[in-house]
């Protein structure tokens, strides 16, 4: 049962699968673990990042192609969700315009990138991609009644996840279970859903042809695979889950702005954590995202400690200020790109085999 | 049905005698024609076009560097943007040590200090684009995916090392005094600063151009970009020529970082970043590794952006994207395909 529903591809690693529980179950029982909104909002957003690296693992790490334009799908679900509530008001039927609406333009998006550079070389798509993400962010900046420039939208969901709402009148467990609440579990049962349809792709026949174009091009298309298509179609896919991805994070923030789902610091994190989790192993999103997150936010204090500490040294303490932290993640972003090519996952499966 | 095409020309370009592609070289042309009807007056029309051509040659001195990175090493350097902003604040704290130098009212004396700022950006650059290659991409030749993560790592640690030196904020880079403001003739309005940008950009081009076809070291490093190892094996050092080449790149962009940032007056550690897409507009449009593509594609955006910005200035955010469109539904390898990459 628990195999099938990991299509077949489970862990391969004690320490991997204790990890990843010990991951799911926090995040399933955070609202009850961790109090304070802090937490909760971290919590929220290691779900939905675990949905876009995920994506982008599939485009990455399983066909071999880097994208710059990956927030440029997160962004447009994102903007999809707010817009469609703040111009047809809070109800559930302008969620589903919202979503249709951004996939429908993800897919034709991706769809033309992929047309345009995809049959040339594949470092005209990552240029190509890098200009047209950029593109993208400035036509958001531009069409300021739509998306509210560079404040963003504030918007409201329907009654049932919004803060004020409440399905009990006495706390369960101690907690009141209120629209965020509610928010909260409709953002990790999508994301579960999400990530195991993934896993199930990338697992399926045609996963398998993706492997083969990032392991050899020419062979795969020796064997008499169409390579454009196969890319496109991942591309395609890897955007929509994008889309998805950003849809999560608005209903979650009931805000969006160009600097939460638009930005090219997103898309470096992105491009971090998929490597330094594992690329072309989907759990590396899961574990790669926690550690990721959870570093941002808990490890700048910790590196203001370490900076106050070392107030006397001058150089040291200037490498330790907290502002700092994304040097020391981009040595190691290069240290696991020499050292560590399938990440964290990969260490850890290679461990198991080493020890027996 | 374009890949076959090209196969099939390959053998015939290299035995016949090189024929010049005037196609491409005719657009730059036929954008000024077009646009001069819409513009309507001459002279706005000629401001804007020595604005646009001054423009194209700043693009053009950023990218050419990374041109010659692509050409010779087949190296996909993301992390040039991080040369040019290292170049634009070497400039900027030597322009502020000679405050004598620049505020005074002589054009030798500013010509001077703008000379010494851009050679110190350039030995910065170079030095840094060295340490770069030994460390980081030497490890990574022939890896196309991993050059690309590499370098991206390189960005940002180098991003925030600027960020260490110089603080994370946007900084002021004021022109030398003689050099602001606009030589007037007439109604046609010139600034100063593009005249000598168009200068600089021209010697930029044809020194390129000449060391490329008129030197030894220019016919190894063509002979390189053709057969890598039947160079080698005619005894000579590929590799210290890569490096050579990338040092020289790298400097190319320090000189590119200090155009641009007196260009924009100012400079930020993100505008690497934020140059980055420009170049790789300008060389996609161009023909990865063709130093007159870059040319000719740099000229095009120049030209195109200030048409546009006055004609249409909603449209002029998306002239650059527009015109790569344009181009690679005509010609998919880029204006000047280098052919065996």
């Amino acid at each position: 049962m628990i195999a099938r529903l990991l299509s077949g591809d489970s862990p391969r690693s004690r320490i991997l699968a204790v990890l990843l529980i010990v991951i799911v179950l926090g995040l399933a029982g955070a609202p009850f673990l961790f109090h304070g909104v802090k937490a909760l909002n971290v919590a929220a957003k290691i779900l939905v990042f675990i949905v876009l690296v995920a994506s982008y693992d599939l485009l990455l790490g399983y066909t071999g192609i880097v994208s710059f334009a990956h927030t440029m799908f997160f962004g447009i679900g994102a903007y999809g969700v707010a817009i469609a509530c703040t111009q047809m008001g809070p109800n559930w039927s302008s969620i589903a315009v919202g979503i249709a609406v951004a996939v429908a333009l993800s897919t034709v998006l991706s769809l033309l990138i992929g047309i345009f550079s995809l049959r040339v070389r594949a470092i005209f798509y990552s240029m190509m991609t890098l200009a047209v993400a950029f593109s993208f962010q400035t036509l958001s900046s531009q069409l300021s009644d739509w998306t509210g420039g560079d404040d963003g939208l504030n918007f409201s969901l329907p009654d049932v996840l919004s803060p004020s709402y409440q399905l009990f009148d006495e706390p369960v467990f101690g907690v009141t279970v209120d629209g965020k609440l509610l928010t909260y579990y409709l953002v990790f049962i999508a994301t579960v859903i999400l990530f195991l349809l993934m896993l199930r792709i990338v697992n399926s026949a045609f996963g398998r042809v993706l492997q083969a174009i990032r392991e050899n091009t020419f062979r795969a298309e020796a064997i008499g695979y169409n390579t454009v298509v196969f890319r496109t179609a991942s591309n395609v896919l890897s955007a929509i889950f994008a889309t998805l991805a950003g849809v999560l994070l608005a209903l979650w923030l009931r805000y969006n702005g160009a600097d939460t789902s638009l930005s090219f610091e997103i898309m470096i994190d992105i491009l971090l954590i998929v490597v330094i989790g594992g690329m072309g192993t989907m759990y590396g999103a899961i574990c790669g995202t926690t550690i990721f997150i959870l570093a941002q936010n808990y490890l700048e204090d910790l590196m203001a400690h370490g900076a106050e500490a070392t107030q006397s040294i001058p150089l040291l303490s200037s490498l330790l200020s907290p502002d700092r932290w994304l040097l020391w993640l981009g040595v190691l972003f290069i240290l696991s790109v020499y050292f560590l090519p399938t990440g964290i996952v990969g260490k850890l499966r290679t461990l198991k085999h080493a020890s027996r | 049905m374009s890949t076959t095409a090209t196969v099939s020309d390959t053998p015939q370009a290299a035995i016949a005698p090189r024929r010049i592609d005037w196609l491409p070289l005719s657009l730059a042309p036929l954008l000024m024609l077009i646009a001069y009807p819409l513009v309507g007056s001459a002279s706005s029309w000629l401001t804007l076009t020595v604005a646009g051509l001054a423009m194209g040659m700043i693009i053009f001195i950023i990218a050419s560097g990374l041109t010659l990175i692509f050409g010779l090493m087949d190296v996909f350097n993301f992390a040039h943007g991080i040369f040019i902003a290292l170049g634009a604040f070497v400039a900027m704290t030597v322009l502020g040590a000679l405050p004598d130098w620049t505020q005074a009212d002589s054009l030798g004396l500013n010509l001077l200090a703008l000379a010494l700022a851009a050679l110190a950006a350039m030995l910065a650059a170079a030095i840094a684009g060295l340490i770069f290659e030994r460390l980081l991409i030497r490890r990574v030749y022939g890896q196309h995916l991993k050059q690309i993560l590499i370098t991206m790592g390189g960005m940002v640690v180098g991003q925030e090392l600027i960020k260490m030196v110089w603080g994370a904020q946007q900084m002021a880079l004021p022109l030398p005094a003689a050099l602001g403001g606009s030589l007037i003739w007439g109604e046609v309005a010139i600034e100063k600063y593009r005249l000598l940008a168009l200068v600089i950009g021209v010697m930029v081009f044809f020194c390129v151009i000449g060391v490329l076809n008129r030197t030894k070291i220019g016919l190894l490093i063509r002979a390189g970009v053709q057969d890598r190892e039947m160079v080698e094996s005619l005894g000579y050092r590929i590799k210290r020529l890569f490096i050579g080449v990338f040092a020289a790149g790298s400097a190319l962009a320090g000189l590119g970082g200090v155009m641009w940032g007196l260009y924009q007056q100012n400079v930020t550690p993100q505008m690497g970043a934020q140059v980055n897409v420009l170049i790789f507009i300008v060389i996609i449009i161009g023909g990865l590794g063709s130093t007159g593509g870059s040319f000719l594609g740099a000229i095009l955006i120049g030209l195109l952006a200030n048409y546009t910005g006055f004609l249409y200035p909603k449209i002029a955010l998306f002239s650059n994207i527009l015109l790569m469109a344009a181009i690679l539904l005509w010609r998919p390898q880029g204006l000047f395909s280098t052919g065996n990459r």
